[in-house]
């Protein structure tokens, strides 16, 4: 089967378990008095859920005739491009999203870039750490003493 | 009219005022940039500044030119990133963006300046002519029309659809009005589909999905398939625009600035609607052998949406200055503004106090005028953003679009669903799923639902389709732009 039909069947199931939640469950702990309304807040999803299950199933059992295109990148043969490095990429972007808080902005930020460039193949140490850590302290700079936002700058552990 | 014109230029053209013009644009150029700080949010920072200068005239101009640099960053981030920080700036990656990969970052760039400014000078000019005719029109328009206005924005999916495509594009549609009524809706005050998690109370955030969506399935595409953005083949500095091309645009960007301009003037459709429906109806008017270009670097593509929402952007103060109604969120915020400065807009403002209105105006062509003569010469040096090697390009792109998630709504949970999004954004794109049609969904999702609620509420069912001719005429043309590619593709077979 292809991906675009693999896709279809996992929106697919997806769309059951909303419509199931708008047709079944959404209405039982309504207020009476949004019962007389013409409109209750399952209204707008029970129409989506019967429009997204009827575009899934058009598109699983092929009912709209299309050429199979391969896009950009041929997945099937994923093993040909840099899967690798990619894989790593998005791997380091959920440790980054795990440390932001812990290890504070200005460490976890700059170790992001450092890592990031070293995946992708770069070994000059001094340009790396030096632009990283001018991104990294521009930007909080920036974001925190001039647009007001908060980004803990330091690790927890030292209370700032 | 002249006597209000001179008023305004007087004003505006003070040394002072030009200066905190030209502060205000390079401000909001170069903020706009960053993905997740959208006009709003600067303008929302700069009020105090604006304040303290006591003048509502000079205030003014200072928060008109970082509008307006602020929109034009925007779009800087969409077209070479393709990372768009706002929804206005969406449609301007569909073709700037696959520009920006051809070599012709710099095309890219000085088309979306020249169009901006055209746009803006242009929707100037007819708010001059127009606003106070236009404030009683604007008030014809209620839900039951708006809801008719956001399911012809999107029909208009079908413009983004290939051959064979269209029920792919609806189901990417369907699935971003799913994913708007995750979380608390401001009709109904419930949270729904949350599943108990409380970080979805407020639902998912616009920037993560832009970015999950967009900008992070392209720069995975580059680690996987590596090559420097922006070495197809020609110089990424060169502004230069030919003959052809100017020819090509200048009856895009004469439509498209009228067009942008009334859409903008009722309120709450804006900048988003208007530039979506830019590029649709561009696509669908186009030559037929032109219209495979568009999404794969057509200059008319790029130019539609972006004088469309600088247009939308000059017509959404027609509510503002003439009723005293603020039509977006940009301007909700300048209206604040204003009146922390003691001025009330609304139909005395032009008879009261003309000087401020003039002022606005005027404010308007001289920020788009300096906004043009700012970025033409930087427009070189943001294009060499490209240049940068890869191997340090791609962790930038990826740290700024952490950032946009994670400034939007400061949760670290963010940065998750970020990356769960983007896993999946990229197994859409290697099915060949279009994606904008998803982010179109998400964004006039929670619009559309809170019309059509309303409507169904005033109404007591769905009988204003019937009722108000002007939602059954819109509904009507929303039908047939889901019908007409399908039918059109089973006639060439």
């Amino acid at each position: 089967m292809a991906l675009d039909r693999w896709i279809a069947l996992v929106l697919l199931s997806i769309f059951i378990v909303y419509g199931y939640t708008a047709w079944f469950t959404m209405d039982g702990g309504l207020a009476p008095f949004m019962r007389r309304n013409p409109i209750w807040p399952s209204t707008f999803p029970k129409v989506l859920s019967i429009l997204g299950i009827a575009a899934s199933i058009i598109i699983l059992f092929g009912l709209e005739k299309s050429e199979e295109k391969i896009g950009e990148i041929d997945h099937r043969r994923l093993g040909d491009y840099f899967l690798g490095q990619a894989v790593l990429l998005l791997g380091l972007m959920v440790v980054y999203a795990l440390c932001l808080r812990p290890l504070g902005f200005l460490f976890s930020s700059s170790a992001f870039l450092i890592i990031g460039s070293f995946i992708l193949g770069e070994r000059k140490w001094h340009i790396m750490i030096s632009v990283a850590l001018i991104a990294t302290a521009s930007v909080w700079y920036l974001v925190q003493e001039v647009l007001g936002i908060f980004l803990r700058p330091l690790p927890m552990f030292m209370g700032v | 009219m002249l006597e209000g014109i001179l008023i305004g230029l007087q004003t505006a053209l003070s040394l002072q005022n030009l200066l905190v013009v030209i502060g205000g644009c390079l401000i909001g150029t170069f903020i706009g940039m960053l993905p997740g700080l959208g006009p709003m949010s600067i303008i929302a920072i700069m009020i105090p500044v604006a304040i303290t200068m006591g003048d509502p005239s000079a205030a003014l101009i200072l928060l008109a030119g970082v509008y307006y640099g602020a929109i034009f960053g925007g779009s800087t981030s969409s077209i070479l990133l393709n990372a768009p920080g706002v929804a206005g700036t969406v449609a301007s990656s569909f073709d700037g963006y696959p520009m920006a990969r051809q070599g012709k970052a710099g095309k890219a760039l000085t088309i979306a300046a020249i169009a901006s400014f055209a746009g803006g000078t242009i929707g100037a000019i007819l708010l001059m002519i127009f606003a106070p005719m236009l404030s009683s029109v604007a008030l014809l328009f209620h839900s039951a029309e708006y809801f008719a206005l956001m399911v012809v924005g999107l029909s208009a999916i079908a413009a983004f659809a290939g051959p064979g495509q269209v029920t792919k594009a609806l189901l990417m549609t369907v699935l971003g009005l799913i994913m708007a009524t995750v979380g608390e809706g401001a009709l109904f005050n419930l949270p729904r589909f949350t599943a108990g998690i409380m970080d979805l109370q407020s639902g998912f955030g616009f920037i993560t999905l832009a970015m999950a969506i967009f900008a992070l399935p392209e720069a995975i595409f580059l680690v996987l398939k590596p090559k420097n953005l922006g070495d197809d083949g020609g110089e990424i500095k060169d502004l230069r625009i030919t003959r052809a091309e100017a020819r090509a645009i200048a009856p895009v960007i004469g439509r498209q600035s009228i067009q942008g301009f009334f859409i903008g003037v009722l309120p709450g459709a804006g900048a988003t609607i208007a530039s979506f429906l830019g590029y649709a109806v561009e696509r669908n008017i186009a030559p037929k052998h032109e219209q495979g270009e568009f999404g794969k670097g057509s200059i008319k593509g790029l130019a539609a949406p972006e004088t469309a929402n600088n247009a939308a952007c000059t017509g959404s103060f027609v509510p503002l200055l003439t009723l005293g109604i603020p039509g977006s969120g940009t301007t909700a915020i300048l209206l604040g503004a204003l009146i922390a400065l003691n001025v009330t807009p609304g139909p005395r403002l032009m008879v009261d106090e003309p000087q401020i209105f003039w002022a606005v105006i005027m404010s308007m062509f001289i920020g788009n005028l300096v906004l043009l003569i700012l970025n033409l010469p930087l427009i070189p040096y943001i294009a060499k953003l490209l240049a940068i090697p890869r191997k340090f390009l791609i962790p930038f792109i990826l740290f700024f679009t952490l950032m946009g998630a994670y400034i939007g709504q400061n949760n670290a949970t963010e940065l998750l669903m970020l990356v769960g999004f983007g896993i999946f954004g990229i197994a859409l794109k290697f099915a060949n799923y279009p994606l904008p049609p998803l982010l179109i969904g998400f964004i006039l999702g929670g619009m559309m639902e809170d019309n059509f609620s309303r409507s169904m509420q005033l109404y007591g069912g769905v009988s204003f389709i019937l009722e108000r001719p002007m939602t059954f005429g819109l509904l009507v043309i929303a039908a047939c732009l889901i019908i007409v590619p399908v039918l059109r593709t089973r006639l060439a077979k």
